[in-house]
């Protein structure tokens, strides 16, 4: 632990929070102090998002000590944390688009003059003032509707400021920031610091980590690594504590024949989203897409996959090209897509599994327009049984199973179709250790088979364990093709976290 | 770097119109009020209210000369501005509430029960008793919505029914007539004050109040910011369940208010008053601008969309349109108020991401 020199705002200790069977975090540890910059980092996953909604009053721990201000609190709702002085600017903006920036800034503590009325023009005066103050050009009486990301993070920060919070956590402010936006953010940052208040921040660019905080808390797994002093420390030092785990034999990728290229994707782009995005899969290959949590890696999966448009680029699978947005000519070709959150956009929880499993086929399966319930169940059995589902009766709804059933029951679905390519977001999100590796296997034995396959994951260890290159996305831009030999986490953390300040943003 | 890429067939926007889009403070003061008033949703509904009496007048003079003519252009609204104000309110907060007519149908006919076995018994103390029964109904529906998590429309659908099922087993074929109740109170019907009828007046005057309420007090505000985004809103730590469940409150002391107010104006009251009135409220409110998905509009819009609605009822049999026609214009007016509300807001949202792009 490093001693700074002012007072401690917040303390956090051991705190730990569960949601159902998946634990988030298992022992959060965190100390902010006055007049301090305060680094949280770790990979996605790690838990910082819960410690933090925790600090906010939108989750209640499930135990350990929270302290603020030296007073143990227990924070029940926003309001609660609000009034308590503390501020968050969260990863994703959350405005009214339909009210002005300036209502934004102030709902539910508007300036009011005579009879409670609402000071429309003081309002927008000290609206004006912080965003001079900010360095931002932002008209006051226009609405949040497109605002862009940037902007919107200017207003959270705006919003903080004016709350005049003594604790202000802002996580992951800067990921759609060009260079001049993050220049300006951390000027106001320092101010902030130098004003005596603690802030807390989040970012996975660590260029930014070491050129604001001065401190760094790590976390792993849920879990508390270190706290150390940034002057004391070094990027590798950070990494190597980011990854510290081991990447066993925990994902069986078997070696398979690598045949033709299946998907060809060229020169990609979709405006704010990704950009240039060249790759191709070939059959019996198992490409792992690694980034970070907003780089963009699911965005291009949907567009080859034509949920979302796309500007520019071409994608083509054996050769003949791919419409744009239209899954299904895509589904038509071979291309199926399991997205990563299965229970809404994968699934009919509320039908049954027979009916889930055969629902992309249903056009080959009816006869004279009609489906019968037996002839889903006829189609859906066999694929069932290859996964081992495990399911009493065909007909039981699939809402009620476990998340790794969930995902096997999506995984039949679209195996029902025999497609070419096989895109996979994030397969064992929210799964158990057991499942996971079932997963993994079949993932390995389908590729044996000749399919194509293109995996999202988080989680870097299943990245390295399974895929036979590694592609990463930083900030919607390939920034790294790896192969299995030569991929570490390490390398590929680097690749994802590495900043483009040269481009133009 | 050529990331950005050229589509030439978007339109481009006019400098004038990026100012008027994304930096308003910009624009001289006059321009500033003249986009906000003229460019509004109620400016246009107001031109096709104009339109639509003038068309009448034209065709049949009388329709706005004669001495009763003006009078019923006003008074004939009067209920539907009532119930349309609170249904914004709630609206707007993207809820709905259903149970209006039914919260009617009761408070009309508490009215004339009070009358009947209290007689001497002061108006004002009918009005006060018809407001805060309808409140006491809101709240039950504004307890439910918030606590239960169940959306409003099934909610309200339920309470709807329930309400209308405690009026007929209440009134059963009872019907309490004209001569049941005081002059005072059925004079309130057709006095007039100033030109104005009275119960026009006081729908005016509560329209008034809640629009200014919405407008310029913290409550009102947090109302649109709750049906703007009800995400954000608990982020932002407000009172979420506690606007809503008074917005409720709001709706149904505003359907009591109505139901007094029907038994003043039509002197009869039975246990089927104000069948359907809901869905006309409903239309009213988005005719008026209100998005049906909450977050913006006005109740002046509203009050608009009510007159309108009302108006077009009576104007129609003038225009020599059949009856079967009458209904479906109303259906199309419904259709295009909200056709035109997706376009406009699309265009809006795609607008400003041009005027970004381009300042």
């Amino acid at each position: 632990m490093t001693a700074g020199s002012g007072e401690v705002v917040l303390a956090l200790r051991d705190v730990s929070k569960s949601f159902g069977p998946v634990v988030a975090l298992r022992s959060g540890r965190i100390e902010a102090r006055t007049g301090s910059i305060h680094a949280l980092v770790g990979e996605n996953g790690a838990g910082k998002s819960t410690l933090v909604k925790i600090v906010a009053g939108v989750h209640r721990r499930d135990a350990g000590e929270f302290l603020l201000g030296g007073e143990e609190v227990d924070f029940g709702s926003t309001a609660e944390s609000k009034d308590a002085g503390v501020a968050v600017i969260y990863q994703e903006p959350t405005l009214f688009p339909d009210l002005s920036v300036t209502e934004n800034i102030f709902m539910g503590r508007q300036p009011t003059g005579r009879g409670r009325r609402i000071d429309r023009a003081a309002m927008y005066a000290e609206t004006e003032r912080l965003f001079a103050r900010l360095g931002v050009h932002i008209d006051p009486r226009r609405p949040a509707l497109g605002l862009s990301i940037a902007d919107q993070q200017i207003l959270e920060i705006a919003k903080a400021i004016s709350l005049d919070a003594r604790l202000l956590i802002m996580d992951e402010p800067t990921a759609a920031l060009s260079g001049v936006e993050v220049d300006r953010l951390f000027a106001v940052a320092r101010s902030l610091r130098d004003e005596g208040r603690a802030l807390i921040f989040i970012s996975h660019r660590f260029d930014e980590v070491f050129g604001l905080c001065d401190t760094i808390t790590v976390m792993r797994d849920g879990s508390y690594v270190d706290t150390v002093a940034a002057a004391g420390t070094s990027v590798d030092g950070i990494v190597s504590m980011m990854v510290g785990r081991e990447v066993g034999d925990l994902f069986p990728k078997t070696p398979a024949e690598l045949g033709e290229p299946v998907l060809k994707v060229e020169g990609l782009s979709s405006a704010g989203l990704f950009h240039d995005v060249s790759f191709e899969v070939r059959a019996g290959e198992i490409v792992g897409l690694a980034g970070l949590v907003g780089a963009g890696r699911s965005e291009v999966a949907r567009a080859v996959f034509g949920v979302d448009r796309y500007d520019a680029g071409t994608v083509t699978l054996d050769g003949t090209s791919v419409p744009k947005h239209n899954p299904r000519a895509a589904i038509h070709r071979g291309i199926a897509f399991i997205p990563e959150d299965r229970r809404k956009q994968g699934l009919v929880t509320d039908a049954s599994v027979a009916r889930n499993i055969a629902g992309v086929i249903r056009g080959g399966l009816s006869r004279f327009g009609l489906l019968t319930g037996s002839d889903e169940g006829r189609a859906a059995r066999p694929w069932a049984e290859k996964l081992e589902v495990k399911t009493s009766a065909l007909d039981m709804t699939a809402a009620t199973m476990s998340g790794g059933n969930q995902q096997k029951v999506v995984i039949a679905k679209w195996l029902a179709t025999d497609p070419r390519l096989l895109i996979i977001d994030e397969p064992t999100r929210g799964i158990d250790v057991g499942t996971k590796a079932e997963v993994h296997r079949l993932l390995s034995e389908l590729a044996g088979q000749g399919m194509a396959i293109l995996m999202i994951s988080s989680e870097l260890p299943e990245v390295l364990g399974m895929a036979d290159r590694v592609l990463v996305l930083c900030e919607g831009r390939l920034t790294a093709d790896i192969p299995r030999d030569q991929a570490t986490p390490e390398n590929v953390m680097r690749a994802a976290t590495q900043t483009h300040q040269e481009a133009s943003a | 770097m050529s990331d950005v890429t050229i589509r030439p067939d978007e339109p481009h926007l006019s400098t004038a119109e990026v100012e008027r889009l994304v930096e308003p403070s910009r624009q001289p003061r006059a321009l500033l009020w003249f986009n906000t008033i003229v460019r509004s949703r109620e400016m246009s509904i107001f031109l096709v209210l104009v339109l639509v009496v003038a068309a009448a007048t034209i065709k049949t003079p009388s329709f706005l000369f004669s001495a009763n003519s003006w009078r019923d252009l006003l008074l004939t609204p009067s209920i539907l501005l009532l119930l349309a104000a609170g249904q914004a309110v709630v609206i707007i907060t993207r809820n709905v509430d259903l149970s209006v007519g039914s919260v009617l149908a009761l408070t009309a006919y508490l009215t004339g029960r009070l009358f009947v076995d209290n007689p001497g018994i002061p108006i004002v103390v009918v009005f006060l008793a018809g407001i805060a029964f309808g409140a006491v109904l809101g709240l039950v529906n504004g307890l439910l919505v918030g606590l239960a998590k169940v959306p409003a429309l099934v909610i309200t659908l339920g309470t709807l029914y329930i309400y209308r099922g405690l009026v007929l087993s209440w009134a059963g074929s009872d019907r309490i007539n004209a001569s049941d109740m005081p002059e005072g109170f059925l004079s309130l019907g057709t006095k007039s004050v100033l030109g104005f009828p009275v119960l026009f007046l006081i729908a005016a005057v509560v329209v008034g109040v809640v629009g200014y309420y919405l407008h310029s007090h913290r409550g009102g505000r947090e109302l649109y910011a709750i049906g703007s985004d009800p995400d954000a809103a608990v982020l932002y730590g407000l009172q979420v369940r506690r606007r809503v469940i008074a917005a409720f409150v709001l709706s149904g002391s505003l359907a009591g208010l109505a139901g007094v107010v029907y038994a003043a104006r039509y002197g009869t009251v039975s246990a089927g008053a104000g069948a359907g009135i809901e869905l006309e409220a409903v239309a009213a409110v988005v005719i008026g601008g209100v998005a049906i998905f909450g977050g913006s509009g006005t109740v002046w819009g509203a009050a608009l969309g009510a007159i309108l609605l009302v108006t077009i009822d009576r104007a129609l049999p003038i225009l020599g349109i059949p009856d079967f026609w009458q209904r479906a214009v109303v259906g199309g007016l419904i259709l295009s108020a909200i056709v035109l509300d997706r376009v406009l807001s699309a265009r809006q949202a795609r607008k400003l991401v041009e005027a970004r792009e381009e300042s």
